[in-house]
């Protein structure tokens, strides 16, 4: 771990539009803070790509690229956690019955595999709906101390 | 640097050379028009450089997907080159690592395709 992991917390939070642009800044700043929070080099690749997969199921499956509706996107670097949230305003939808991206019949299919690889690179992955109609995924990865 | 793609022909083998993100948006789309274009002028044997590949998402995934069937139900062989680590273990845990035809040597690829 970086010597300058014995951290503050930090907490950041961003109103986005539903943009590529907003994709690619999300991740920035996602990779910047899990540095500074001292989230290991090897695992700052896997912070970013579940970023990216959220930020982009946010705008373009959840908001539709909808100029009115906002991502809230958030990350807090807390002692032990490093923790990002995405929501969208979109129209929501199913989560529990998602096909398996590894399943024989599913996996030549060229979409379908966002949720399976934030799963992978995080140690924990929530999603919920929101009261407001939208929906929330949560991404944590732990610091591990030495 | 989003993507970069330069095509060469190596005998019978079209080698699309791949450099930079390839990602939902720009880079997905040069990759998926490079590949539409071989197929429409007839190409059977593609290979695909990934050597200089920095990033790759699932929107990445899947045109990889979508070009290897493309080229596939076309009549064609679509293989891949040079992997690294991050990209090998992207279609390790997808599971389509064993899909494609990978190859970390470009002369053993092009003799693959005879």
């Amino acid at each position: 771990m970086p010597e300058n992991a014995s951290h503050t917390p930090e907490t950041v939070e961003r109103l986005m539009d539903s943009t590529l642009e907003s994709v690619d800044s999300a991740e920035e700043l996602a990779v910047k803070m899990a540095e500074r929070a001292g989230v290991e080099e090897d695992e700052l690749i896997k912070v970013g790509m579940a970023v990216r997969e959220s930020m982009v199921n946010a705008v373009v499956h959840g908001n539709r690229y909808n100029a009115n509706k906002k991502v809230r996107f958030s990350i807090a670097a807390e002692p032990g956690r490093f923790i990002i949230q995405v929501g969208d305003e979109g129209e929501g939808f199913d989560f529990n019955s998602l096909p398996d991206p590894l399943a024989p019949e599913n996996l030549m299919k060229t979409s379908g595999r966002g949720i399976f690889l934030m799963r992978s690179f995080m140690d924990d992955f929530q999603i919920r709906h929101l009261g407001s109609g939208g929906t929330e995924v949560t991404l944590v990865k732990n610091l591990v101390s030495k | 640097m989003s993507v970069k793609l330069t095509t060469r022909q190596v005998g019978d083998v079209s080698v699309i050379d791949v450099a930079g993100r390839i990602t939902l948006g720009e880079g997905s789309s040069a990759l998926r028009e490079a590949l539409r274009e071989m197929v429409g002028k007839n190409q059977k044997k593609i290979l695909l450089n990934l050597g200089e590949v920095t990033y790759i998402d699932s929107s990445g995934i899947g045109e990889l997907v979508s070009g290897f069937t493309t080229v596939t139900n076309s009549g064609g062989n679509l293989k891949l080159l040079n992997l690294n680590k991050r990209v090998k273990d992207l279609l390790q845990i997808t599971k389509l690592y064993t899909v494609f035809d990978v190859h970390e040597d470009e002369a053993g690829a092009i003799r693959s395709f005879a």
